[in-house]
């Protein structure tokens, strides 16, 4: 069966990166500590956006668009779940394959009898964004409970959080797509590696709500580059407000952008050379 | 000292292959390119939050915000480096070996491939910017001659603290075997106390304290401040005095730098040696 020989194989990969990730235990704890200490710190601009729109009044009151202080936060919690699922699973693995590709040793990849796309996705895991991914949900549940509260809406219903879970998944997707997407294009131009920079600095706008981007930079950060979909729709879905079409959107998105990633990846690798030839 | 005199007699000729490097990698020039677009998108996000309403104490508009924001780009153009990335890349790749044996000091031919790179990225850029400016930049831009000189020396002293700062991180790889954490930490705080995500006037005032204190404000903060004729929080014009003394603070900051990478290169070249690189 090919489908259970993947996910042993998943499940292999998996505890070799958990058994690396346990050799060096302090760097898993000072790594983990680091990156709550960070969320808490990349909070500080949207505590400042919210404060300087309160003008001095009641922060909780302030309104940025149709967004209020608990919102954006929910948005902030779904940044960091998914920058912790990026950083954790996505990430460390198609990192690796730039520098594959650069010294030649992706042939070995290659080589080995399973599916290339799956080995490198799946090559290495980083262990210690468990801590800041359960930091964001703690976070992400804070704010939903008490964006509740301050709107008169009560906490969100099992609907609504199957709802946001699916978005969510559907952003993982799309994320994982583009990262693919990045790694092939270093099968054609080999000094690339910053590009994976500018995905990152991109990326790192997910954490406001949708009602910062306004005219062209909505419809680029909702059609184009799916901000929006990725970090403000879980949200929207949370707070009960996720249009069907939104929702068939982002399915349609994810599924699209996996497609064609997988499409460009097979192009890419048939292309591919080796370093020697 | 005869490698510094070589150094820089050698300084022309390390420009001018500086130029040709940026010139044959122009893929990843152009990348870098868009990731120095992003204040672009932080000048949409807070001329949101300005809407309707003028943003702290020295009651910024979103008009002011745009030429704000536009100037950090024009800045961070002109300033900016990525040399921690490439240190990083060439210690841990063992490339820097190579560097050490040429009778040129590695941090002088780093600055030079810097500074080559400077004209080529402002290329496409800076002119758009410009006239952006020139458009919004009605009356919020100074025009005492006296802060536009102080704005034109400061630059080189921000490009200074720039690369000097990151060098000194770069360095720390020599220490740290993980320093691509490093370049984040770097950016993050440079992010956030720079006033390049946030106008250092809107920061909470124990925030702004620190921010103000840090030397990562005369990277760009400072220039950009002086630019639209440094306003006071009292609403009064700025001293020429005060002028004189943030720049003279700035380059302190340079000559302490200076000083601290020299020391801490030759500790850290000694342990690069024992690890038999």
């Amino acid at each position: 069966m090919r489908l259970v020989r993947y996910i042993r194989l998943l499940g292999l990969q998996v505890r070799m990166s958990l058994l690396l990730g346990m050799q060096y235990r302090w760097d898993f704890l000072t790594q983990g500590l680091m990156q709550i200490l960070w969320m808490a710190l990349s909070l500080l601009p949207l505590w400042v956006a919210f404060r300087a729109r309160a003008g001095g009044g009641d922060i909780e009151a302030a309104q940025i668009g149709d967004w209020g202080i608990y919102g954006a936060l929910v948005v902030y919690g779904v940044f960091w779940l998914l920058r912790a699922v990026l950083e954790g699973v996505i990430n460390p693995s198609l990192g690796a394959v730039v520098e594959h590709i650069r010294k030649g040793t992706l042939d070995f990849m290659l080589l080995k009898p399973a599916d290339a796309q799956f080995l490198v996705s799946t090559a290495r895991f980083a262990p210690w964004h468990m801590i800041d991914g359960l930091a964001a949900l703690a976070l992400l549940s804070f704010a939903i409970v008490r964006h509740g509260q301050v709107s008169g809406q009560g906490p969100p219903g099992l609907p609504q959080v199957l709802a946001a879970a699916g978005i969510f998944v559907c952003g993982v997707a799309i994320l994982y797509a583009v990262w693919v997407l990045v790694i092939c294009a270093a099968f054609y131009v080999v000094k690339l590696d910053n590009l994976s920079y500018l995905f990152t600095s991109v990326f790192d706008f997910a954490r406001w709500p949708r009602s910062v981007f306004r005219g062209a930079l909505h419809v680029v950060f909702t059609y184009v580059i799916p901000l929006v979909v990725m970090t403000s729709y879980p949200a929207d879905a949370l707070r009960g407000q996720l249009g069907p079409w939104q929702a068939a959107w982002s399915v349609l998105w994810a599924g699209v952008m996996l497609a064609l990633s997988r499409w460009v990846w097979q192009r890419a690798i048939a292309r591919y050379t080796s370093a020697s030839s | 000292m005869p490698g510094i005199w070589q150094g820089i007699r050698a300084y022309p000729t390390l420009l001018r292959i500086g130029l040709a490097e940026a010139v044959a990698y122009r893929a990843e020039m152009l990348v870098w390119m868009l990731t120095t677009t992003m204040p672009l998108v932080n000048m949409a996000l807070w001329s949101t939050v300005a809407t309707g309403r003028r943003l702290g104490p020295e009651g910024l508009s979103g008009g002011d915000l745009v030429v704000y924001f536009l100037l950090t780009l024009i800045v961070r153009l002109l300033t900016g480096s990525w040399v921690l990335w490439e240190m990083n890349q060439e210690i841990r790749g063992g490339a820097m070996s190579q560097r050490l044996l040429r009778p040129v000091h590695p941090i002088l031919a780093y600055s030079a491939e810097n500074l080559a790179a400077i004209p080529l990225r402002g290329l496409l850029v800076l002119p758009i910017c410009a006239g952006l400016l020139l458009l919004s930049g009605q009356g919020r831009l100074t025009s005492d001659p006296v802060l536009i000189g102080a704005a034109l020396v400061s630059l080189p002293g921000a490009w200074a603290l720039t690369f000097l700062s990151m060098v000194l991180c770069g360095a720390l790889a020599f220490y740290i075997e993980s320093s691509l954490a490093l370049f984040q930490i770097w950016m993050g705080t440079y992010a956030l106390l720079s006033g390049y995500m946030v106008p250092l006037s809107l920061l909470p005032a124990g925030v702004r304290g620190v921010a103000e204190a840090l030397p990562f404000r005369y990277m760009l903060d400072f220039p950009v401040k002086l630019m639209m004729g440094f306003p006071q929080a009292d609403g009064r014009p700025v001293t020429h005095g005060l002028v004189l003394l943030h720049l003279g603070i700035e380059y302190a900051y340079v000559v302490a730098l200076l000083v601290a990478v020299g020391l801490l290169w030759r500790a850290g070249l000694r342990r690069y040696a024992a690890f038999g690189a």
